[in-house]
């Protein structure tokens, strides 16, 4: 068999589509997040005339920037990967979810990207009002992104509205039933939850970190800290009721894919119990060192002690999905979610004690927590991806069947570059990004790209170059 | 809705509307990227962060075309996305990397804290700039030489793309980006930059030009039906027009990077010598979509997708358009380097 280190086709062309994939998810979940923000901070600025509020917007249109840039780039090498990797199921699924993707693109890509330069740079030049328009057009613009591409991915897990042609492609019957797929609702409302939740924690933990840094009163920083607080404590427990249904949903039309987040290996005809942690064995069909409650996964997923629920002995082996990873990364998502419940609940308690920017313990929680959002996100994601295998197409297109016809020493090969270029050209932006975070938000904040500035260090003085604010120049750092 | 498209072939429409597409992303990027290429002949930080501004605010739109080209491929013409992904594979790869170098660099460039990561990113910019334009150029060439299909499928090896020919239209695409570029850049720019810019565009004219002629010559001798194409009476008739038109344009292009004023024109005539290649190409492979083996009424997804997308389209384009156009608007007229325009 043809292979590359060992690994045959298929599986380095998944390694790499999950690779470049989980990438482009880091960003779209922190830019979808941070431009509602934006907007939202810009809009307050407008409407209450409150400095901190520029100073913040600014502090984080940088951020933003250097953030939306690797989404962006990310985003391309993901419009080509289906043609590059995945030939034949983009032949066999091009007429069904092609015209969502290129509606992706003609409603949100061009957007996002006509009107953040306007957003970036353009408040002097086109007044306050267009301005602000400019930010909401970004902030819809990722959010319309996100809904056709979950779309996209939803009828990928629950087909309908197609019918099957003479070359063996799916067809479009229906386009309401295509996109409005019964996965599509849950699944975009759990996502989208989920990227305002990361970009709240990050935002929380940077205020944290100012607030353990003695920045207390910096306004700046106590109204970032402030506002993703009040974001954990009411967009938490909403995201666990919404993640909730989807898991229902997904118990409905990919039970499988339950059994391996459950780990019940075996059918429990009356009543399965909730298998908090073990270690999953797949070829022998056991949950080895299983920590178990009693019935309480059927009071969950069927809301009755006694229901009966079936487990993976139901399902052909060769349908079944790789067990350990799915029950893993479950795990990991659920106890992220119940730490941001955690410090939510903890900073009501805090601010009803008047203690919201004095607890350290509080800070330091939050701070530990900044980049939990990212983790879950990945972690979700691998549960439901990897618990939908061996398909692309649930139940009717295999993955070993979608793959283009490439050796594996191609596959291997850009695999290799897309690793270590992603790790050096992303882990630098990152790095650019916490040395951005690292300093507090000044009364007098910059803009996009004046420190450290290009045209300064060349000898013209800051002020000639900033028409991005009126407010008066600090000295360079 | 079936009834509203009998009248005209919606394949056809698609088929205009992507070569659309790709023209809009070859006209705005191409620049983008040129300035890139650009970028060695400029070794001063100042003279760099002049051109990079130039282009700041702009380029991410720039580069949502060639995801309209790969999206709309992929929803119009599924099976041609299909096949040719898979035969380029090495330069879409190497394109798609160079082209996360290149837009990071935008970004880090303005962040790094020593002259060394400064340096880098640069070199970033420009290796990302020079070998995407060399990739696109690559594949260009590999699919006008042919494609080996079998079924529904790529049927040749992982190598077959490089040839001479396509190493040829590879040198052909970045000397023309950089050519646009360098158009550009004389249109943004003012006092000794921009007579430096306009030295280099007088070379990267006559580049362009003799690699125009050169890929012209070489592709009918690729297959038999583009020699009948070009030569075979009586579509002569139609298509000698072009080569006369690529001579008069070539001819204005030079006399205005020598004139004085109009600084936007060398950048509209070097657009529509690229409109006459675009043409030719066309001329050339349709209505191919993988030339000699897949046309685009193979390739085509049936009617229900690409009516649907076309009305999406057909509304969509013009408004994007209008604020692309806005986006472009807002950053106009010259540079001043004495300011630094955001």
């Amino acid at each position: 068999m043809d292979t590359f280190l060992g690994f045959d086709a298929v599986l380095l062309a998944r390694i790499q589509f999950g690779f470049t994939v989980a990438f482009h998810f880091i960003f779209p979940a922190f830019s979808i997040g941070l431009a509602s923000y934006l907007a939202v901070l810009n809009a307050l600025w407008l409407r209450r005339r409150d400095p901190a509020y520029l100073a913040l917007f600014k502090y984080w249109l940088k951020i933003f920037a250097i953030s939306f840039a690797m989404g962006v780039v990310s985003g391309i090498v993901m419009s080509y990967q289906f043609g590059t990797n995945w030939s034949a199921y983009a032949d066999l699924t091009g007429p069904v979810l092609g015209p969502l993707m290129a509606y992706e693109v003609l409603t949100a890509f061009f957007l996002e990207a006509g009107f953040l330069g306007i957003m970036l740079f353009g408040r002097e030049k086109v007044g306050d009002g267009l301005h602000m328009f400019a930010c909401l057009m970004v902030a819809v613009g990722t959010a319309i992104s996100a809904s056709w591409i979950i779309s996209v991915n939803s009828w990928m897990h629950t087909p309908q509205g197609y019918i099957i042609g003479d070359t063996g492609q799916f067809l479009p019957e229906d386009w309401f039933e295509v996109i409005f797929n019964p996965s599509f609702p849950y699944r975009l409302a759990h996502s989208l939850t989920a990227a305002y939740l990361t970009t709240a924690f990050v935002v929380g933990g940077v205020g944290a970190f100012h607030l353990l840094r003695g920045h207390r009163v910096n306004r700046a920083v106590r109204i970032m800290f402030s506002m993703s607080m009040w974001m954990a404590a009411l967009v938490a427990p909403v995201q666990i009721f919404l993640g909730d249904a989807h898991g229902l949903n997904t118990l409905e039309h990919q039970p499988a894919k339950v059994m391996a987040m459950e780990g019940h290996f075996e059918s429990h005809p009356d009543g399965a119990p909730l298998i908090l942690f073990g270690l999953p064995d797949q070829e022998a069909g056991e949950m080895r060192y299983a920590v178990e409650i009693p019935n309480l996964s059927s009071l969950i997923l069927k809301h009755d002690w006694n229901a009966p629920l079936a487990g993976l002995d139901t399902i052909p082996d060769d349908e079944e999905p790789p067990v350990a990873i799915v029950f893993w990364t479950f795990r990991v998502m659920i106890a992220i979610g119940m730490a941001m419940l955690g410090i939510g609940l903890w900073s009501l308690w805090a601010r009803w004690r008047g203690t919201l920017y004095t607890q350290r313990w509080l800070h330091r929680g939050a701070l530990l927590m900044a980049p939990s959002g990212f983790v879950a996100v990945t972690a979700g994601w691998m549960t439901t991806e990897v618990g939908r295998q061996p398909y692309t197409v649930y139940g009717l297109l295999r993955t070993a069947d979608s793959v283009s016809p490439l050796g594996a020493q191609a596959v291997g090969t850009s695999l290799i570059a897309f690793i270590v270029i992603y790790f050096t050209v992303f882990g630098a932006g990152a790095l650019y990004i916490l040395r951005l975070m690292s300093r507090p938000p000044e009364p007098n904040e910059r803009g996009v790209r004046v420190e450290p500035g290009p045209i300064r260090t060349s000898g013209i003085t800051p002020a000639a170059q900033e028409q991005d604010t009126s407010a008066t120049q600090k000295p360079a750092e | 809705m079936d009834g509203l498209f009998v009248s005209f072939d919606l394949t056809i429409a698609w088929a205009l509307l992507l070569a659309f597409a790709i023209y809009v992303y070859v006209v705005l990027d191409g620049f983008d990227l040129g300035i890139g290429i650009l970028y060695p002949f400029f070794p001063e930080k100042k003279d760099r962060d002049l051109l990079m501004n130039t282009v700041a605010p702009v380029w991410d739109g720039n580069e949502t075309w060639l995801v309209l080209g790969g999206g709309g491929l992929f929803a119009a013409f599924p099976l041609a996305y299909a096949i040719l992904m898979p035969a380029l594979y090495p330069p879409m790869i190497a394109m798609l990397l160079a082209l996360v170098f290149r837009g990071v660099a935008f970004e880090y460039r303005w962040r790094a804290t020593s002259r060394l990561s400064e340096k880098a990113w640069d070199g970033a910019f420009i290796g990302g700039s020079a070998l995407a334009a060399f990739a696109q150029g690559i594949a260009l060439g590999a699919i006008l030489q042919g494609i080996e299909v079998e079924g529904r499928q790529y049927a040749g090896g992982w190598w077959d793309w490089l040839t001479p020919f396509s190493i040829l239209t590879g040198f052909s695409v970045m000397a023309g980006y950089a050519l646009l570029g360098a158009c550009w850049l004389n249109m943004k720019l003012e006092g000794d930059v921009q007579h430096r810019v306009r030295r280099i565009a007088r070379i990267l004219a006559l580049l362009t030009v003799f690699f125009i002629v050169a890929v012209s010559l070489a592709t009918p001798f690729l297959e038999a039906s583009y020699w009948l194409r070009w030569f075979g009476w009586p579509n002569m008739l139609a298509t000698a027009p072009v080569p006369i038109a690529v001579g008069l344009i070539t001819v204005l292009l030079g006399r205005s990077l020598f004139a004085h004023g109009r600084d936007w024109l060398p950048l509209v005539l070097t657009l529509l010598l690229f409109l006459l290649c675009f043409l030719g190409l066309g001329l050339s492979i349709w209505p191919d979509v993988v030339p000699g083996e897949v046309t685009i009424w193979d390739a085509a997804s049936p009617q229900k997708s690409q009516a649907f997308m076309f009305v999406g389209a057909i509304v969509l384009v013009p408004i994007i358009l209008a604020y692309t156009a806005y986006a472009y608007w807002v950053f106009r007229g010259k540079l001043d380097p004495e300011q630094g325009y955001h």
